[in-house]
């Protein structure tokens, strides 16, 4: 006769709670563990999906993902023109805070540099990757944008042509995709007046000028655009990203390339450690430990659990050490009880953790690895928390089933 | 004052039983020397007020409550001298002895049913003997149509004849039984006396029953009274005296 069972059956609704209420304790901690792994696997998506070899950024920085970062966009020709450097493209990249139907949007702009790149690498869930140069958009579906919505970004609208998923900056905000062109746009839009006021400035600098008092022509100059003056630098990007022609030693042009006096270069491997050991590593530990200390209270809540269990039975207990029960039987109903909570705890958080987990607005991913662990732990916990209970039901006297 | 006699007939031999709860100014002498032969096939019944020291004798010779001193030796073996047991008592319990018990007596998780088999299991029994075996114990008790009903639903007298069917499942050596028929009608109190008095003489064991039911007083062998923690044997005329008074 199994006893354990037995006394599950005979308190079903309250041990079914508990189970309830351990298994969203337990949900909680894995949870935890896929918001872990979501943050590392979010940090290095974009690293991955870009898929260069080599980053090159501002000279010192450690490139956009961590600060700010500004090359001349016609660094793109230098490292194209390296021996062994397959292609070269610009990478503009920011984070935008705007509003979206009366609530905050944060978006993480980034240029694609169009024509060769219209974001055929993408993964689309809806649409289709970028068709003209200007006022098209791919964007992550966690933006809650669908296919056709129209988006004003300072003087010009968007169009969304895209969706893809799972594109997150490793600040947590869904990616949007632009040519270089509009994201550059987004990223130095200035306001009419601010242009005016701008180009007045300049003109009466310019009145001061030597050169202006004696060519009046020159002048005019002040109200073009400012790419188009002479003398002053084009419009910058935040890196330049370089693939290798296939058998190329990353080494040695990754050697050339720091030689340059401008600018800092850095692989993939680099970049992906820079980001985990940078921006995301307090997040990281923040969660790491958040785990770690929801595991404790798991089991500490376990055990005050299985404790006040064996309390409930005491009496019972007390009964089958007078009626001859021996030690093992009495272990045995308490851990066995121990271990079915856990089980069922375990199996209640994965299952109420897949509903619930693809709703939140992080990625939690639960990788089988983590999963394992939890159970493992699951396993340790029962057994651990059980003791109280156990060393409770050892001390008890036969005699006290007679009161 | 008695040298520790015990014959190999004997299923009980209790001497010189003491026992002292607490200490010091909250010592209570629950049981002064008290000692009982009982032997194969005796059921004794054991009289007394309230608070007088019966649960006390008969826990201690049930090896539940060691006593403070004195020995205890069940089939003519030396099992427990003053607060040392010369074997393991739980599993000696579980294979000789058969308790009933003021109150509460089952396991409130488990069915009528499950209750008896479980102490025949504990005992290495098979599931299907223990249950076949249950059944028929209830059955001869009255009270087979409860089985598997938990005994929170049972009445209280059905519970006491649950708790007489677990005492007697394994065929214990001794028979331990606290008020067993307090929660009875005087038929059924005088049936269960019956049935022990019967299981004594067929299987050889020591029977000792604290009643207050003075109606059913003429199934015992041997009457006992406590008083005050002194044991001491009643005489047969006494006994009839008592009978008559009821
Ligand atoms: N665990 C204990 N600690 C201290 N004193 C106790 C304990 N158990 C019993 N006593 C005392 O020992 C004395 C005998 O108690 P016992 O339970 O043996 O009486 P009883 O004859 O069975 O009474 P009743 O007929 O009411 O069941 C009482 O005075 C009681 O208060
Ligand atoms: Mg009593």
């Amino acid at each position: 006769m199994n006893l354990a069972t037995k006394d599950i059956r005979h308190n079903l609704g309250r041990f079914a709670l508990t189970a309830v209420g351990i298994g969203m304790l337990l949900m909680v901690v894995m949870g935890m563990g896929g918001i872990y792994r979501g943050v590392v696997e979010d940090a290095t998506l974009l690293i991955d999906n870009v898929g260069a070899d080599l980053w090159i950024v501002q000279r010192d920085t450690r490139g956009p993902f961590a600060e700010l970062s500004r090359v001349s966009s016609n660094l793109v020709y230098r490292a194209k023109a390296i021996p062994g450097v397959q292609t070269s493209r610009e990478f503009v990249y920011h984070t935008i805070q705007r509003q979206r139907g009366g609530t905050p949007v944060r978006i993480a702009v980034l240029g694609l540099s169009c024509p060769t790149d219209r974001g055929e690498w993408i993964p689309l869930t809806a649409g289709r990757p970028l068709g003209q140069a200007h006022f098209e958009m791919i964007v992550d579906r966690t933006l809650g944008m669908p296919v056709g919505e129209q988006l004003t970004l300072g003087k010009e609208t968007y169009t969304v042509v895209g969706i893809t998923s799972n594109m997150i900056s490793s600040g947590g905000d869904g990616l949007a995709f632009f040519t270089i062109a509009d994201a550059q746009a987004i990223q130095f839009e200035t306001p009419g007046e601010a242009v005016r006021l701008e180009r007045a400035a300049r003109e009466s600098r310019g009145e001061d000028f030597e050169l202006a008092i004696q060519q009046p022509m020159i002048l005019d100059n002040a109200f073009r655009p400012s790419a188009q003056l002479p003398g002053v630098a084009r419009p910058q990007v935040s890196a330049v990203v370089v693939t290798l022609l296939h058998g190329t030693d990353v080494e040695s042009v990754a050697e050339t390339i720091s030689g340059w006096g401008d600018v800092s270069v850095f692989t993939a491997t680099e970049q992906r450690e820079l980001l985990l050991k940078g921006s995301v590593e307090k997040v990281r530990r923040q969660i790491g430990l958040f785990r770690v200390l929801l595991t404790v209270i798991a089991a500490i809540i376990m055990a005050l659990i299985l404790y006040t269990l064996t309390l409930d039975k005491i009496h019972s207990i007390a009964l089958l050490k007078l009626i001859g029960a021996p030690n093992s039987v009495i272990l045995g109903l308490i851990l066995q009880q121990a271990l079915i909570l856990g089980f069922v705890g375990y199996g209640i958080a994965y299952l109420l953790g897949q509903q619930l987990f693809p709703k939140f607005p992080r990625r939690v991913i639960l990788a089988d690895s983590d999963l394992l662990q939890l159970a493992a732990i699951v396993l340790g916990i029962s057994v651990l928390s059980s003791f109280l209970g156990i060393w409770k039901a050892m001390k008890v006297s036969p005699n006290e089933a007679l009161s | 004052m008695t040298a520790a006699v015990s014959k190999p007939n004997n299923a009980i031999d209790a001497v010189g039983l003491t026992k002292i709860y607490g200490s010091g100014n909250t010592e209570v002498v629950a049981m002064r020397d008290a000692t009982m032969h009982v032997s194969q096939g005796e059921v004794v019944a054991l009289l007394g007020p309230s608070g007088s020291g019966k649960s006390t004798f008969l826990t201690s010779v049930g090896l539940i409550n060691s006593p403070t001193c004195g020995q205890i030796s069940i089939g003519g073996r030396l099992i427990q001298d003053g607060e040392t047991a010369h074997v393991n008592l739980r599993s000696f319990r579980r294979q000789h002895i058969g308790f009933i018990f003021q109150k509460s007596n089952l396991i409130p998780f488990l069915s009528a049913v499950e209750n008896i088999q479980i102490a025949m299991e504990l005992n290495g029994e098979s599931k299907r003997a223990a249950r076949q075996r249950a059944l028929t114990l209830m059955d001869y008790l009255g009270v087979a149509d409860r089985a598997d009903n938990l005994p929170s639903m049972l009445s209280g007298g059905q519970q006491q004849r649950v708790a007489v069917a677990r005492a007697i499942a394994n065929q214990p050596s001794v028979i331990l039984a606290d008020e067993p028929t307090a929660a009875l009608d005087g038929h059924r109190g005088r049936q269960v006396m019956e049935l022990f008095a019967k299981v004594a003489h067929e299987q050889g064991a020591g029977v000792i029953v604290v009643t207050h039911d003075h109606r059913a007083l003429d199934v015992f062998d041997t009457i006992y009274e406590m008083e005050d923690g002194l044991l001491r044997q009643q005489s047969s005329h006494s006994l009839a005296a008592q009978s008559q008074a009821d």
